[in-house]
């Protein structure tokens, strides 16, 4: 009964963790399976907007929560930029080249962040940081709980958009058949670019979902990509739900390795999960293509 | 073939009497971290610019050749001569190992590079963690300068060692463009099927490659742990030694013998550059060199060397 | 007999691509596989020189059983096959793309480089050595791909569409090569749409419909075959050409 009581509230925390994982490996699995691309610099995004919120909160007093409207248009922007002028030009539609281009701006931006944000972590103490909630088996942080939610909320949004909304039926045209989809008349560069947005866009809601529980520093973002890539791939390429529930596997997994390992040995948990996907089951559980 | 063999021999002639002529200690430290770059880019232009495997890890490979010499001095009192030895056979291992792993399972493109980044962060969670290898403190060598020791009083002898790594780099470049391996390394660089049909074991002649790769990245960590006498999970495995790296041959040259050397050289000259007119910013010539990465990716594919290639195929055309 | 299909058979899913395919092929023969597009030609390909393996029966190879051998061992053992859409390693000479070939049975680097000389000179090469595959034409392309094969000294060579989008004079010499090349003692398995190299270059015609062989004879017989022209032009067309008055 003992052992009951520390890893319920393990397993609920890498739930509640889990969820803005997934929303983060959202954004890279529609990324990816659209433009088939590794976006190697979607970890110093998430710092980006991370940062973002946390200025927002440190500077106007804006709290994170109600920071979206502002953060998700702006990393939106931010992501249709660099695709269409940076990412889809440099590439010459080689592959080694793209990974190449994406590795090259998180260096960019990591850096740039060192330089100007220094290696001081960045944390915000709002009012209900520290207020739990009571779910019976266990009492799990305020913020936490809302993340949940909000990556849920997100998470069904992005699906409707790319499923009722005209822009998502471009989407997954040129996702499937590029060269049919413009000979209708899609855009390819453009929607490329669209499809990059809204992934970026979803770091933009995952980070004010995060930041009142977590912190901003300038090499979180290394840490993330790997954790978004292992979920990513683990759910699947492409698939929406895959990222979701790789998301919780991964949150809980990370719970569970901190819980019997410790906070650094516990990582390695995840990234022993990811080698052995890769190795044996690429396609992962949903995904469709190795 | 002899014209390059003959090159390399005056390249390496070249750079031998720099202790003499450069008076001062910086530039002698110019020169011995241009090599050393230089090397780095060597061994994993092996595996990318030949093999064309791009690997975004081999900070596994160089971190446990550091961590080896370190580890085999500190605990065991072994010779820092002989550490070379076992640190340029444990990075090799461990390169066939994640070869091994890797090309069985046929990863290519971003999925292998993946893999050998998250090989590189299990590595470095690990020595983070373990009390062997000084967990988050790192090792750090005690300074008893000698030449048996491998640690020179006077920084010409460092110089003529990386220079001697240096000549070993050139010479397995060489060997590469000349010999049947490098003719297969490159076939399955350019089309692994083709390969395959014309007899080629491309899983053999890729694990081959990254054993020889990591081999020389751990001879690399082994310099970096005799120059400055300590590493630590960051330096040994972080990321920043997996993109120097391989940054290195894309600016001068992928697959090309002189590539690696041509880019360092040029990136260290970038660097001091950004030293001069930035001060010592923290991060900021990292920022330079995500820049020039991108750049060179969107401009200059081929590298330096590769233009330079381009410019004397021009010249050299003879008239139709 | 040099090869021998036995009952091969491999479906993708739920296609049947190759059904129960028997045939052998003696010791300096020029066999053509001829069938219309879908057939399963290049899948037979793959099957016999090992870049796919057969759900069922059996290939072997001057009596070895290949079957479940990999492409390079199968190479090694006298086996090649070029590609329908051609493969040439893009970035490296005509010489270097050859050399790759000669390397199976040749270490040295300037002997593998002699004998890419002498095999290019064999296809009409000889002008291009120092020239980037990349920088070639179609019909380039589709010597290299023979080149290629050739230096491996090869004793069974399977020739996949070679003369696809060649224009008639380029296939007018390219015959005469792959004579050659049987004449020096290399057998040859091809699959062509060209009838008329069909025609003039093989001794045996195999014909693969839906997967499924349903002929194989001397060329000319094998055109007036009515299974044959009804595989390509549909049922009832033999009878109809058969019908058809006279023109005058």
């Amino acid at each position: 009964m003992d052992q009951l009581s520390i890893l319920l509230p393990a397993i609920l925390n890498g739930v509640t963790t889990g969820a803005v994982y997934a929303l983060v490996a959202l954004g890279l699995t529609l990324i990816y399976g659209v433009l088939h691309i590794i976006n190697f610099a979607h970890g110093s995004l998430l710092m980006v907007a991370l940062y973002g919120v946390y200025f927002l909160y440190a500077l106007f007093g804006i709290d994170p929560y109600l920071a979206f409207p502002i953060i998700v248009p702006l990393m939106f922007a931010l992501g249709y930029g660099l695709q269409r002028y940076v990412i889809g030009r440099a590439g010459h539609g080689k592959d080694e080249n793209i990974m190449l281009v994406t590795l090259g701006l998180s260096i960019i931006i990591e850096n740039l962040a060192l330089f100007f944000w220094t290696s001081n972590t960045r944390t915000i103490n709002t009012s209900y940081g520290f207020s739990t909630v009571d779910f019976g088996v266990a009492f799990i942080a305020v913020p936490k709980v809302v993340a949940f939610v909000g990556a849920v909320i997100i998470a069904g949004l992005l699906w409707l958009v790319m499923q009722r909304t005209d822009l998502g039926k471009a989407i997954r045209a040129l996702a499937k058949e590029p060269r049919g989809a413009q000979l209708v008349g899609i855009s390819a560069p453009h929607v490329y670019a669209m499809s990059f947005g809204i992934g970026i866009a979803c770091l933009g809601a995952a980070a004010c979902l995060l930041l009142p529980s977590y912190y901003a520093s300038p090499q979180i973002g290394h840490a993330f990509v790997l954790i978004a890539f292992t979920i990513v791939v683990l759910g699947g390429m492409g698939s929406f739900g895959g990222a979701l529930l790789g998301g919780l596997i991964i949150g809980v997994t990370e719970s569970l390795g901190g819980l019997f390992l410790g906070e650094s040995l516990g990582k390695i948990g995840i990234f022993l999960i990811f080698i052995a996907v890769l190795l044996l089951r690429p396609t992962g559980l949903f995904g469709q293509r190795a | 073939m002899m014209r390059a063999g003959v090159a390399i021999v005056i390249v390496l002639a070249a750079l031998l009497p720099a202790p003499w002529l450069l008076h001062s200690d910086f530039w002698l430290n110019f020169a011995i971290m241009a090599l050393y770059y230089g090397f780095l880019g060597q061994a994993w232009n092996i595996l990318g610019g030949f093999g064309g495997q791009f690997s975004f890890g081999h900070a596994a490979f160089f971190g446990t050749g550091a961590y080896t010499s370190a580890v085999l001095q500190l605990r065991l009192g072994v010779d820092p001569w002989l550490c070379l030895v076992f640190a340029g056979i444990l990075g090799g291992a461990v390169g066939a190992l994640v070869g091994a792993l890797s090309f069985r399972y046929g990863l290519r493109g971003s999925y292998f590079a993946l893999v050998t980044l998250a090989f590189a962060e299990v590595f470095r969670i690990l020595a983070d963690s373990v009390e062997f290898t000084g967990a988050g403190v790192g090792l750090q060598v005690p300074l008893r300068q000698s030449a048996a020791n491998f640690q020179f009083p006077d920084k010409a002898g460092f110089y003529f060692v990386i220079l001697g790594l240096t000549a070993l780099g050139l010479a397995i470049a060489w060997w590469l463009e000349n010999s049947r391996l490098g003719a297969r390394l490159v076939a399955v660089r350019e089309n692994e099927d083709a390969a395959r049909a014309l007899g080629v074991n491309v899983f053999r002649t890729k694990v081959i490659a990254i054993t020889l790769s990591g081999a020389l990245m751990g001879l690399g960590g082994t310099f970096y742990v005799q120059y400055f006498l300590y590493i630590d999970p960051t330096i040994a495995y972080g990321p920043a030694v997996s993109v120097s790296a391989l940054l290195v041959p894309i600016v001068g040259g992928l697959g090309t013998v002189f590539g690696p050397l041509l880019g360092a050289f040029a990136l260290q000259w970038v660097n001091q550059f950004a030293q001069l007119a930035m001060g010592n910013a923290i991060g900021l010539n990292l920022v330079l060199y995500g820049v020039i990465l991108v750049l060179m990716i969107m401009y200059m594919p081929n590298g330096l060397f590769g233009l330079a290639r381009v410019s004397a195929r021009r010249l050299v055309r003879r008239p139709a | 007999m040099m090869l021998d299909v036995q009952d091969v058979s491999l479906s993708f899913g739920g296609l049947q691509a190759v059904a129960d395919v028997t045939f052998s092929i003696g010791e300096g023969e020029i066999v053509a596989l001829i069938g219309p597009n879908g057939a399963g030609k290049t899948t037979l390909f793959s099957l016999i020189s090992g870049f796919l393996h057969p759900d069922a029966g059996r290939i072997r190879f001057d009596g070895r059983d290949i079957t479940d051998r990999e492409p390079h061992e199968i190479a090694a053992l006298g086996l090649v096959r070029t590609f329908q859409i051609t493969q040439p390693f893009a970035h490296l000479t005509v010489a270097e793309n050859i050399a790759v070939g000669a390397h199976l049975r040749l270490r040295s680097r300037s002997d593998a480089l002699r004998q890419a000389a002498m095999v290019a000179e064999r296809v009409g090469l000889a002008g291009r050595l120092d020239q980037p595959a990349e920088s070639l034409t179609v019909a380039g392309r589709k010597r290299l791909e023979l080149a290629r094969a050739l230096a491996t000294g090869p004793r069974l060579l399977l020739l996949d569409e070679v003369m696809a989008g060649l224009n008639p004079r380029e296939i007018d010499e390219i015959v005469p090569i792959i004579r050659a090349i049987r004449d020096g003692g290399v057998t040859v398995l091809l699959t062509e749409h060209v009838m008329r190299a069909v025609m003039q270059l093989s001794d045996r015609a195999l014909v693969l419909n839906d997967g499924r062989l349903i002929a194989e004879g001397a060329p000319r017989a094998i055109a007036e075959d009515p299974r044959v022209i009804e595989a390509y032009l549909g049922a009832g067309a033999a009878r109809r050409i058969r019908e058809e008055p006279a023109h005058a």
